[in-house]
Formats: C-alpha cells, structure tokens, sequence
C-alpha cells in the first residue's frame, strides 16, 4: 500500500517541469519586490527602451524603467491576486456547491441553474465588464472580479463530489449515530471532496495568473503595482523597437499558466488512481 | 417541412433568452451607483446640457417607462437602439455594423485553422494508441492549450512579420486575407489543443462500440471505419465543444483584436463600458447573445446530421 502510494506521488514526466516552475513562480511571488534592484516605478528617461546591460540585466522599458524589477514585482502582483481570489472562490464555491448537493430537491435546482447563469457567460468578458464600469480599479476590485467569476468551477466539483459521496455507508453511519446536517457535511462529506477541489485549485492559480495578466494587458489592471500584462502591452506597442519586452513579459505569462497546468495533470492523476 | 414547427419553437425560446440575458444587463446598468451624466459629460458641464443628455436618455421618465422603450427598441428596427452617446450621429447597431464583419471572418477563420488541425491530429493518435504518434500529439495539444493568445501572437508577429516578412505587419492598413492569417492562428491553435484531447477521448470511446466491430466485420478498409463510421459518431461532443468556442469567438476575442491591432467587437464592447456608452453596450449584448443561440441552434441541427440516432424534437 505505502510502496503503492509513494509510487503514485514520485515526481516524474510532467510534474518534473511542472512542479518547479510553480515552486519558483511561488518563491518569487513571496521574495520578488525584495530581491528587486530598482523600483518598478522608478523613471530614468535618459535610458528608455535599452538592451540588456550590467546595470539592467533584461534592459529597459518605457520611461527607463527596470524590466527585472517590473517582472519580479510582477510576480508578487499575479500571485497576490492569483492565490487571494482562488482561496475566495474555493470556499464559497465548495459551500455553495456542497449545500446544493448535500439539500437537493428544489433548493439543488435553484443553486444549480445559479451556477449553470454564471457559468454560460465567457469569464473573460464578464471580468471586463465588471472592470471597466470602475473608475479606478485596484487590488481589490480584480480579486472581486476574479472570484465573482471563479466560484462556479468549485461549486461544480464540490457539489458532484458531494452527490458522489451522499449514500455511501460512512455518512449513512455518521447519520446513525446522530450527527447533525452540518456535522456530517464538514466532518465527513468534504474532507472526502478535497481531492477534486485542490486539483481544480491547481487549474483555478494558472487560469487565474492568466486573467490577471489579460486584464493588465487591456488596461484595467491595480495602478498600484507593476503587472507582467501591463509590460505585455507596452511590449506590442514596442514590438518593432524593443521585442525583448514582449518576449519577457509573454513568456513569463506562458511558463507559469504552463507550470500549473502541467502541476494539476499530475495531481489528478497522483489522487485519482482509477486513471491510471 | 416536418422541421419548421420545431424551428418556430426553437427561435421563439432563443429570443426570449436573450431577451432575459438583455434585461439582467439594462437592471445591473439602471443599479449603478453614480450619476451617468457626471461620468459621460465630466464636471464643467452646463445643466443645459445635462437636462440634454437626461432626456437622450431618458432618465426624466420613470423606470418603468425607460425598461418598455428598451424592450421596443429591441423589437422595432427602426428605432434601431437609440443613438451612442459618444458619436450621437451615429445609431448603436451602425457602429457594431461596422466591426462586425470583421469579427466574424476571424472567427469563421479561427474555428477552420483549429478543426483542420485538430482533426487529422485526432484521428492519427486515436487509431494509433500509446505509440511515440500518440504521445506526441498529446504533448502538442498540451502546449497548444497551455500557450496563452497574448503571447503567442506577438511571437507569430516577430517570427512572420520582422525576422521573416511574409505577412504585413498589424495595424490600420494591414486589411484583407493576409492580415488574418496571424489572427486566426493564435486563436486557433488553443481552441486546436482542445478540439484534438476531447476527439482523440471520444474517437477511441467510439472505437470499442459494436457498429465499429461490425463495420470491420462487413471487410470495410480501416480508414473507412475511422473516418466514415467511427469518427461521424465522435462529432457530438466535438461539435458542443466546437460550437461553445465559435459563439464566444463571435462574441469578439478583446486580447487578439488588441494583439494585432483590428477592430472588432469585443474591443468595442470594452470602449463603450469604459465611457458608458450605455446604448452601445446593449447593443453589443444584443448582438452577443442573439449570436450565441444562433449557434447553439446550428450545433443542435448539426447533431442530427452527424449522428442518425439523434432526433430533433
């Protein structure tokens, strides 16, 4: 059993790029306006949109500023908001997706069609709406925006997991003896859930890194802080002068939506041994 | 003949959606906090000109009032859905008018590149499964669905337009079929990566049913069973899948039309919800969601003509 399982967890194929990128995207996320050498804001209009030098090892953006610096305080920007709106939606997902299935009846249909309204309308487009209609977006805002689109993708998983594990002799048992609806449902039903939910999660930061980096891009990203879409945009407006940027800022994008992807492929497999 | 009672059904149940798909949009428009003739007109606006734009409007009227025009504007075309409030020239549907053709074309053209890829990519690692053909169709698709459009476009863009100038470059005057080949590939390519993991699944699904057993047992060629039986009956979920992408597509692709510098209409969409265009932005959801239950009636008859055991009803 315990040679089984360590087998099922080894590192390997994919989660052997996988699992490091999202490692180093995380650490970075943590340490990366610290380790920054300038300001991602810091002008120096004599040295607009140079190469690559010792004093700026990826060069310089727009106004002078330090394209390291923009991308290492970037990834605190992506992962602030990535992490924040997906531990949101997961638990309003998970409870409104548990508390469906878990009712039935009249009240899983209400909550189901719920889900299936938010659900139909492209994520994208609804982020844009909800963004645009500020006048100055913030942290804030995305990480609402995010999550107000987010939810349904756990609400989905958490509520066919519970109608999955609703009859099964443990909870009948739990039932048995006693416990109470919200007793059975946290202590018994959705520890069993997780599994689905932490994979979905795995998905959930990658597409989230994604929608933040698209919205930057168009523009209605936090001012606050510096963004990898924010240096996209400026990269296809430079694309002639300064290709560099967009292959920085792009590629940065691509490899952590890559690293999560390839992450929740392993995970899924690594908990679901029916796949195999 | 024996159809038109279920299209009249079909059409009659389409409009209403997205006559409620609308009307959720005119509530959370009319629930906005804020005074819309500060943020159209600014500050320094004469209230001469603010009772103008009330009444354009028609925010003098009550709610009631203002929701029926809505609706019959919706209803009569030539009231045409009242007039942009930032070119008041113009009506709102003349301005999706003009970018809507080419909103069309790179979805039309998209949705092509993705099905031609993703197809014979399909097929070839389903009849050869858990060869070095198969796992690298499946690493492809990986990649296809991982890449995201906003970078994979401006890399198309240096690869075809600078390093090797085969194609124009993006921007106001690169128009006509070569400007959408760079378009159609970056939009492509993910929905391809999708397209190819869900067929290769349904092809080999399909492949263990008996008509397949039976198809081979009548002496028919192996490529016959692929493509004639086995493959007709793995379109289904293909063509749900096919069909979500082609409306949301037609709803405007907003980072890709940025990307490569085209009009289109999601980047109208984002303008007129930026200036509070409010007319234009329904119109927008108008056209968006009349287009996504057009498509989903296609996808519906499109069922019945790949798979005869399908019945429309």
């Amino acid at each position: 059993m315990s040679a089984a399982n360590n087998k099922r967890w080894k590192l390997q194929g994919r989660a052997l790029v996988g699992v490091p990128l999202v490692l180093l995207f995380l650490a970075l996320a943590l340490i990366g306006p610290w380790i920054a050498p300038y300001s991602p804001r810091a002008i120096d209009l004599a040295h607009e949109l140079e190469p690559s030098s010792w004093r700026h090892l990826l060069g310089t953006a727009d106004n002078g500023v330090d394209v390291l610096s923009v991308l290492l305080t970037g990834a605190r920007t992506a992962g602030l908001v990535a992490v924040s709106s997906v531990c949101i939606s997961f638990v309003i997902g998970s409870l409104f997706g548990a508390v469906s299935g878990y009712a039935g009846g009249r009240t899983d249909m209400v909550l189901a069609r719920i889900t299936d309204a938010v659900q139909a309308m492209p994520s994208l487009v609804l982020n844009v709406a909800l963004l645009a209609l500020i006048a100055r977006p913030g942290f804030g805002h995305m990480i609402a925006a995010l999550s107000a689109t987010g939810w349904v993708a756990y609400a989905r998983v958490s509520r066919a997991e519970v109608l999955r594990l609703r009859d099964r002799e443990f909870v009948t048992a739990a039932r048995a003896l006693g416990a109470s609806s919200a007793r059975v449902l946290f202590r018994h039903v959705l520890p069993n859930a997780m599994g689905p939910l932490i994979v979905q999660a795995t998905f959930g930061l990658g597409g989230a890194v994604l929608a933040e980096a698209s919205l930057s891009f168009l523009g209605l990203g936090p001012g606050a802080g510096a963004s990898w879409g924010a240096l996209l945009d400026q990269g296809t407006a430079y694309l002639l002068r300064a290709p560099r940027l967009a292959l920085i800022s792009g590629g940065a994008i691509a490899v952590t939506v890559l690293g999560f992807n390839l992450t929740g492929d392993w995970l899924r497999d690594a908990l679901d041994p029916k796949e195999q | 003949m024996r159809y038109l009672g279920y299209l009249l059904r079909r059409a009659l149940g389409g409009a209403l959606t997205v006559l409620a798909v609308v009307s959720v949009c005119f509530l959370l428009l009319e629930a906005l906090p804020g005074d819309p003739t500060d943020t159209i007109l600014g500050e320094t606006a004469t209230a001469e000109d603010r009772e103008q734009l009330r009444r354009a409007l028609r925010l003098d009227q009550p709610f009631a009032s203002r929701y029926l025009q809505f609706v019959l504007d919706l209803i009569v075309p030539a009231r045409a859905m009242g007039h942009s409030l930032r070119q008041p020239a113009r009506s709102a549907f003349s301005m999706i008018a003009e970018v809507w053709p080419n909103t069309i074309m790179l979805a039309i053209s998209s949705a092509l590149v993705a099905w031609a890829v993703a197809i014979p990519l399909a097929v070839l690692a389903a009849s050869r499964p858990r060869t070095k053909t198969d796992a690298a169709v499946g690493v492809a698709s990986l990649v296809g669905v991982a890449i995201p459009s906003l970078w994979l476009g401006p890399l198309l863009i240096l690869a075809f337009c600078v390093a090797v100038p085969l194609l124009p470059f993006p921007g106001p005057d690169a128009r006509g079929p070569l400007a959408l080949v760079l378009p159609s590939l970056t939009l492509g390519v993910g929905m391809a990566g999708i397209l190819t993991r869900m067929g290769r699944g349904a092809l080999r699904e399909t492949l263990r049913e008996p008509f397949v057993t039976a198809a081979r047992a009548r002496g028919l060629s192996e490529t016959a069973v692929l493509i004639k039986h086995a493959l007709r009956a793995a379109m289904v979920p293909l063509l749900t899948t096919g069909g979500a992408q082609l409306a949301s597509l037609l709803g405007g692709a907003i980072i890709t039309e940025k990307v490569f510098d085209r009009p289109g209409l999601g980047t109208l969409l984002l303008q007129s919800l930026t200036a509070r265009d409010i007319p234009v932005v329904l119109a927008c959801v108008v056209v968006i969601a009349a287009t996504a239950v057009l498509v989903q009636l296609a996808v519906d008859v499109a069922y019945v003509l790949v798979d005869p055991r399908i019945r429309l009803s």
